[in-house]
């Protein structure tokens, strides 16, 4: 194979009749007037790198594949239905290939991070640990005050999450089973970064699935879905990942199998696609990705329990809904989460403007783009003040994670939750 | 591998295309005109000078990224991009390419359908998408000032804040700029009613390749001081000089809107339908059809809800005074029943009526889904004419055994008949050329024309000569003369390449 591009099939390529639908929902032609940063722009770029007019290893080919946010909004905007989400991971494949961005550096930290911390349960756990001692040692707290740190290597550190005092697999029991009868059997995939930060979410996706009937099977020693790897040119590892998930929840044994990160989720449903030439794996990745629902689209379509009460810190609860860019741009999963939360007593959905456009998380891209990240994000803050919201809803520890930052940054500090938390609470109460 | 390779990306490198005379391939052309002879350092570095180094695109990708247009199977590298952000910028720009003879292809959001904004070889692309706001709103004269690069749909938004409106709205009205679309004099859904762009611009500022500065047109709805300049300009295409401020005209905002959906066994019943709500004095300010495959692709993209077992649908929306518009509603909903519609569906709230036309508005772009490539044209007919036009578009289609999905206006007779086909298929595009060119043919014989709405430009110049003959065209080359002697404002647009004289 001399080319990831070139071995696309070509019609995906083609598929882009340049008609510009898609420039007015693009965050990074917004920011920048330029159709080089613009969804067609971009696949006018991978096109040439197809038909072998463009070298891949152009350095404004890289820097514009990595300067996409991923958000794929232009994909909800396209009549004519391009998988811009396949092609920006194959192009971005190609550019690793080609090596153009490659510095030592860059490599090292790649390799740590994607090839050895983020395949591995226990590494990804020993993470954790030493974040949470950094945080909660006090030497976090020293790092910040010392301004040591030079100023971009602060503004990273502003981002770290905070690593929660359980973890995931400390909440949850490997197998549970619902009170009564058991309607659904379901898998549930604890994520990386939503097991070590908001282990909580899960345990409320858990309880969220135990009340409406289902037995759920959280496998243990689960690492990553491989999206980090897929959206960053690792195409490669990312279908070894998929290989390990659906080997640790074989699709055949359940009824459904649940996600509650968006970005995790958008990633998970294309194991078809991913595995497709694979003989061994194609058609139990079919299977899994029938089977794969983010938790408020399963919750809905099995017709879930409405919850008679809640009990909550704040009286009257002003809610705005973000919309994380891989549900609603990745899985077109917008009304569900809303559904829900109108299901929840003393909730108020307040109108928030531009809740499908992206927040600057992206990813990793709050850490490889911190200057339009921080753009983005500021837009978004601007818009939760706008809303009035005191209380905001989110379906993506990225989001999550980046939202709390702009509370901090730009203010206003509301609290940001999951929505199955929000529901997880109301069956408490009642 | 290679040998796959060639087939899979079967480009003729260089070759010209019959139809619009340009280049076919994508991108086999760059060879050709990547290192430019033209676009010396010296160049360069004067528009840097005029509009800062940031604003200057000479990158092999950046120049791609601006080779081509809303226009399928055109592309074009030019010698630069340049982003201007005042009216003094372009006079400069325009004054040096006119003493260099540097042609200069004028662009806004790169959305037109006939290849106005696609580069000619060794040009300077001028993108006014900078130039983007809005000067002044006057709800006392019901007027707005704009610069060139404010996208059409934000025209809209400002005179919705009071009360007023701004109609045309061509399908790609969330991105495409005034400027654009006053070069092209794009229409939209609501053209039958209220018109096109040319009904609501009452002034014009405009940078001629001199680089003097001219402005025609004021507030008063009266003026009759001397040429009509800006009808002259209205739909020149950039071939004439470049828009620097527009004036525009608004209306009030109608209070009320209905919009329905009428299904039917039949284009003909269809095509009835339209003519018997005009007979009987209504003029909605909607009248839409999409066929059988169009509908399908848009239910599939947008997801509305709209029936796929029917030959043809009709949107049809009214607008005006609620009293009004109830009774229209009543009219129309009762002539599609009696010309056996299968179903009328009215939209239960705006939002619902919006969504609908939203979808109508992206049919060209969702029959992308059924094939790679999808030639659209828009020959109009008078209204009378349109179930003739119709029926002869499908025979055409038969007799060259083509993919064809059709859709358009039929309030104003404009149909968009867009042939679903490959454009590697060398073939099968020369077939869809001969279809064209009946097509055209038809259309002028029926008292029609070759556009409604798109422009001329690259797409269509051929048949030009056809619809307006050759005084028309000698007249049409004097014109462009007297405002560009050295032909430097996107030539071979319109008039086909440069007259010998």
């Amino acid at each position: 194979m001399e080319s990831y591009l070139k071995h696309l099939d070509y019609s995906v390529v083609q598929q882009c009749m340049h008609c510009g639908m898609c420039l007015p929902t693009c965050p990074t032609y917004a920011a920048t007037l330029k159709e080089t940063s613009s969804p067609r722009g971009r696949i006018a770029l991978m096109r040439a790198v197809a038909d072998g007019k463009l070298e891949p290893n152009s350095p404004l080919f890289a820097d514009e594949m990595y300067f996409c946010l991923g958000c794929l909004a232009c994909m909800t905007a396209c009549p004519a239905g391009v998988d811009y989400a396949d092609l920006i991971e194959h192009a971005r494949a190609e550019v690793e290939r080609a090596g153009t961005l490659a510095t030592p550096k860059r490599s090292l930290i790649r390799m740590l991070m994607l090839r050895w911390m983020f395949t591995s349960n226990a590494r990804l756990k020993l993470l954790g640990w030493l974040l949470r001692f950094y945080e909660k040692s006090g030497l976090q707290w020293v790092v910040r005050r010392s301004g040591l740190l030079p100023k971009k290597l602060a503004e990273l550190e502003a981002l770290t999450p905070r690593i929660a005092p359980k973890f995931s697999e400390d909440l949850i029991a490997e197998r549970e089973k619902p009170e009564g009868t058991v309607r659904y059997r379901v898998g549930m995939i604890p994520g990386c970064v939503q097991s070590l930060t908001f282990p909580d979410v899960n345990r409320d996706t858990v309880d969220c699935l135990l009340a409406n009937g289902c037995e759920v099977f959280t496998p243990r020693g689960y690492a990553c879905c491989g999206s980090l790897h897929g959206h960053n040119g690792e195409l490669e590892l990312s279908r070894e990942m998929a290989r390990r998930n659906i080997d640790l929840l074989p699709p055949g044994d359940f009824d459904a199998i649940i996600i509650n990160a968006a970005g995790c989720g958008s990633h998970l449903k294309h194991y078809d696609r991913l595995l497709a030439d694979d003989p061994r794996y194609a058609d139990r990745a079919k299977e899994w990705s029938r089977k794969l629902k983010d938790v408020s689209e399963f919750l809905v379509e099995i017709g879930f329990r409405k919850p008679s009460s809640i009990q909550h810190p704040v009286s009257s609860i002003r809610l705005a809904y973000h919309e994380a860019c891989h549900l609603c741009h990745g899985q077109k999963v917008s009304t569900q989460p809303k559904e829900i939360l109108l299901a929840i007593p003393g909730v108020e959905l307040v109108e928030l403007p531009e809740a499908t456009w992206c927040c600057g998380s992206a990813g990793i891209y709050n850490i490889t783009q911190p200057d339009m990240s921080k753009q983005l994000l500021e837009r978004k803050m601007k818009n939760i003040r706008f809303s009035g919201a005191n209380l905001v809803a989110s379906a993506n520890p990225g989001c999550t994670i980046q939202l709390q930052a702009g509370g901090r940054l730009f203010g206003p500090e509301v609290e940001i939750v999951h929505p199955v938390t929000l529901l997880a609470r109301a069956y408490r109460a009642g | 591998m290679s040998a796959l390779l060639s087939l899979r990306y079967w480009h003729r490198g260089g070759s010209i295309h019959p139809w619009t005379g340009f280049p076919v391939s994508h991108i086999a052309i760059l060879n050709r005109f990547m290192h430019s002879a033209w676009m010396t350092d010296a160049i360069l570095q004067s528009l840097r000078a005029i509009v800062g180094a940031a604003n200057v695109l000479t990158s092999k990708e950046e120049l791609l990224a601006y080779s081509f247009d809303g226009t399928a199977m055109l592309q074009q590298l030019p010698g630069v991009v340049v982003f201007a952000e005042n009216a003094q910028q372009i006079g400069a720009i325009l004054k040096h390419a006119n003493a260099e003879k540097i042609p200069v292809v004028t662009r806004g959001s790169g959305t037109g359908l006939s290849g106005g904004s696609v580069p000619v070889p060794d040009c300077i692309v001028l993108c006014t998408v900078k130039m983007n706001r809005i000067l002044q709103a006057d709800p006392g004269n019901l007027t707005m000032l704009v610069e060139p690069g404010v996208i059409t749909q934000a025209v809209d938004l400002e005179a919705h804040k009071h009360g007023l409106f701004y109609p045309p709205d061509p399908g790609s009205m969330k991105i495409s700029t005034i400027g654009g679309n006053v070069a092209e004099n794009s229409g939209g859904l609501r053209g039958l009613k209220y018109g096109v762009t040319r009904d609501y611009v009452l002034g014009l500022e405009v940078v001629l390749p001199t680089g003097e500065m001219l402005r025609f047109g004021t507030k008063c709805a009266k003026d009759v001081a001397g040429y009509s300049l800006k009808d002259v300009f209205v739909g020149s295409e950039g071939t004439l000089g470049v828009i620097t401020q527009v004036l525009l005209k608004l209306v009030p905002r109608p209070k009320s809107k209905q919009t329905m959906v009428a299904t039917f066994n039949s284009m003909t019943d269809a095509a009835e339908t339209v003519s018997d709500i005009i007979a009987h004095k209504i003029i909605p300010c909607t009248l839409e059809f999409l066929d059988r495959t169009t509908i399908g692709c848009v239910e599939n993209f947008a997801k509305v809800g709209l029936p796929l077992d029917v030959e043809a649908l009709l949107l049809m929306e009214t607008d005006g005074h609620p009293a009004v518009v109830e009774e229209e509603t009543r009219q129309m909903i009762a002539l599609a029943r009696q010309h056996n519609a299968k179903e009328v569906r009215v939209a239960k709230d705006a939002a619902e009526g919006e969504k609908l036309a939203t979808a109508r508005r992206s049919a060209f772009s969702a029959l992308a889904r059924v094939a790679p490539t999808t030639i659209l044209e828009d020959a109009t007919v008078p209204r009378s004419e349109l179930a003739t036009m119709i029926r002869f578009v499908e025979e055409v289609a038969k007799k060259y055994r083509l993919k064809i999905g059709t859709f358009g206006h039929m309030g104003d007779g404009n149909l968009h008949p867009t042939f679903l086909t490959d454009e590697r298929d060398h073939e099968e595009i020369e077939r869809v050329h001969k279809a064209f060119t009946e097509i055209f043919d038809k259309a002028i014989a029926l008292g029609g024309t070759i556009t409604g709405e798109h422009g001329v430009g690259i797409a269509k110049k051929e048949f030009l000569p056809k619809m307006v003959g050759e005084v028309g065209m000698e007249v049409y080359w004097r014109l462009k003369t007297a405002f560009d002697p050295n032909g430097i404002l996107n030539p071979g647009k319109i008039l086909g390449g440069r007259r010998d004289h």
